[in-house]
């Protein structure tokens, strides 16, 4: 029986261009292009399947074995740790996670610090590393009200060109990671289909580094 | 589903195998209390894989805790023998928090400890014995040794400063090259230093191959003995066994308890590892002890996905009898249609939600 590689792909723009990346580097699977609202392509021939799922899924179908492999941004594998390896920085997707607060905001150390994000793994570590006494607010969606509503002092949430916090009336204070697409493997799937992910890896590699 | 299918679960037939293959190797069981003073795993917490214990307090007002460890918990009530060896293996439940979610969970551990003089061929053994255990569940599996004592002497042949080596280790787990990469710029090692601090991911492999590989590269930076010894245990396996290693150093153990090797052992189908061991010389420095350990645990909540096809079927036969059935005819029935091995359910009326292949009215 064939060896098939499962590869779960965030889904939207950044999805797309990684699996352009993949089909250029000879990992191709024509009827993924096809317009339509199927979840799960497969290339027989080629022993790939990929799907598309939730961009903050990814982590989580590589690390239960569902995929063997996937990309998922590094926001992602820093607030849930997943069990997996990082095979490459696909330098796609980039953008920084970032403190950011109103603009005359002054951190006034003998007070507790209210932070609002989505990502409190991170907030926690960040703000910990520093000894910082902190209040996690955690919330899904529109960060950037909370410290216009005085819900919180700042927010941690991911900048991308500052457009939004601009709107808003906010700045990023601080930049705590950059991020970016990482390829990330399941750790037993990396055993048992090592030469498969491992020029998966390699022809990306090479690929990215012709473009450079 | 016939009886002689029930009898025991697929994890019930590899403990009981597992048991089997340990006491062949003069390892002896190790029954302990589910319970445990707190205090012991207050005082080696980062030993533990997660830190949450279940606690609760006893009638005479000492702090006790359901066991998230064995290993903890035989150290303990070992004796200190650096002469000579101690060989155990247990079969025990313990409980921690599962990951991702805030609710602890009952795990089956079966694992072996072998405590005392720790010579070469007790690692040896040690090893062969995690091969073993794996091809036990299945032919498909594989066992990835590392070395943090390699690992550990490059770091201190680079001068790595304390602050860089956990995120080092952190990144050599994670086959994380980039920002393994980014780390030692950030460092200032020299390109030479970099490259063979990469070469720790990337050398990776079957042991015939790797380990030349790796002696070549760390020749002139560190004591290269410890390679050889790795290489002389592998060497004494059988091809079979020798067949199913990896040398991988993405491996990590808390280096504050693991100090040589360190290993995990993989199954095809299952997503997680399902054998985790080592050589933990270091707890037992701290709990000042002079004997060395090594040993490893095997997982069986990861195995549920192994079981072979679940039944098809609740019950072999439903024999219907009714109000006027005769108590005797009804247990006669039973005894006769199960004489075979067949299961059989005598109900007056078919529960809703019970799957049978055949049915059988008492009166025709």
């Amino acid at each position: 029986m064939k060896t098939i590689l499962n590869v779960a792909l965030p889904k939207g723009r950044l999805g797309e261009k990684v699996y352009n990346m993949f089909e250029k580097a000879g990992f191709e699977c024509p009827s993924i292009k096809e317009n339509n609202r199927k979840l799960i392509f497969e290339n027989e021939e080629a022993g790939l399947r990929y799907f598309w799922v939730k961009p903050s899924d990814v982590a989580i179908y590589v690390e239960r074995g569902a995929a063997d492999i996937g990309v998922a941004g590094k926001d992602i594998l820093l607030e849930y740790q997943p069990e997996v390896y990082e095979l490459l920085d696909l330098d796609i997707g980039k953008c920084r996670m970032a403190v950011a607060a109103k603009s005359d905001f002054r951190d006034d150390k003998q007070r507790t610090l209210r932070v609002a994000t989505k990502f409190t793994n991170i907030a926690q570590q960040h703000y910990l590393s520093k000894g910082r006494d902190i209040d996690i607010i955690h919330l899904n969606g529109s960060i950037e009200i909370a410290p216009i509503l005085d819900l919180s002092d700042v927010i941690v949430d991911i900048v991308e060109t500052g457009t939004t916090l601009k709107e808003n009336n906010l700045e990023v204070k601080e930049t705590i990671i950059p991020i970016s697409a990482r390829l990330i493997s399941n750790k037993t799937s990396y055993k048992f289909k090592s030469e498969l992910i491992n020029k998966v890896v390699s022809e990306i590699s090479a690929q990215m580094e012709a473009n450079k | 589903m016939n009886t002689s299918d029930l009898s025991l679960s697929f994890n019930e037939k590899v403990i009981f195998k597992l048991r089997k293959l340990y006491a062949r190797h003069g390892y002896s069981q190790y029954k302990m209390n589910k319970f445990e003073e707190y205090d012991l795993y207050a005082r080696n917490k980062d030993f533990l894989i997660s830190d949450s214990v279940i606690t609760f307090t006893d009638t005479n007002g000492k702090l006790m805790a359901l066991k998230p460890d064995v290993t903890l918990s035989i150290i303990k009530n070992s004796k200190d023998t650096p002469d000579t060896l101690q060989k155990v293996y247990y079969d025990e439940n313990v409980y921690r928090i599962a990951k991702g979610t805030n609710t602890f969970k009952e795990i089956m551990q079966v694992g072996l400890e072998c405590v005392g003089d720790i010579d070469k061929y007790a690692i040896s053994e040690t090893l062969m014995l995690a091969c073993l255990s794996l091809k036990t569940i299945s032919d498909n599996s594989v066992l990835d040794i590392s070395h943090l004592g390699i690992i550990t002497a490059v770091f201190d042949a680079f001068d790595i400063p304390s602050f860089a080596r956990k995120e080092m280790l952190k990144f050599i787990s994670e086959k994380n090259i980039h920002e393994l990469s980014s780390l030692c710029s950030e460092i200032e090692l020299t390109d030479e230093k970099v490259e063979i601090i990469k070469s720790l991911i990337a050398i990776s492999g079957k042991p015939e191959v790797v380990l030349p590989q790796l002696t070549d590269t760390l020749s002139g930076v560190i004591d290269t003995t410890v390679i050889e010894e790795l290489k002389e245990i592998i060497d004494s396996f059988d091809d079979d066994l020798k067949d199913m290693i990896n040398i991988d150093f993405s491996v990590i153990s808390d280096t504050r308890y693991y100090n040589t090797i360190v290993f995990k052992g993989f199954i095809e189908g299952v997503p997680t590892s399902v054998l985790t061991g080592g050589q933990y010389d270091k707890l037992l420095q701290k709990m000042k002890r002079k004997s060395g350990a090594i040993g490893f645990a095997v997982y069986l909540d990861v195995l549920d996905r192994l079981a072979q096809t679940s039944n098809e079927y609740d019950v072999d036969i439903i024999l219907l009898y009714t109000s006027e059935s005769k108590i005797n005819d009804i247990k006669n029935k039973v005894k006769e249609l199960s004489k075979n091995g067949d299961t059989v359910f005598a109900c007056k009326q078919i529960p809703s939600d019970i799957k049978y292949k055949t049915l059988i009215k008492i009166n025709e």
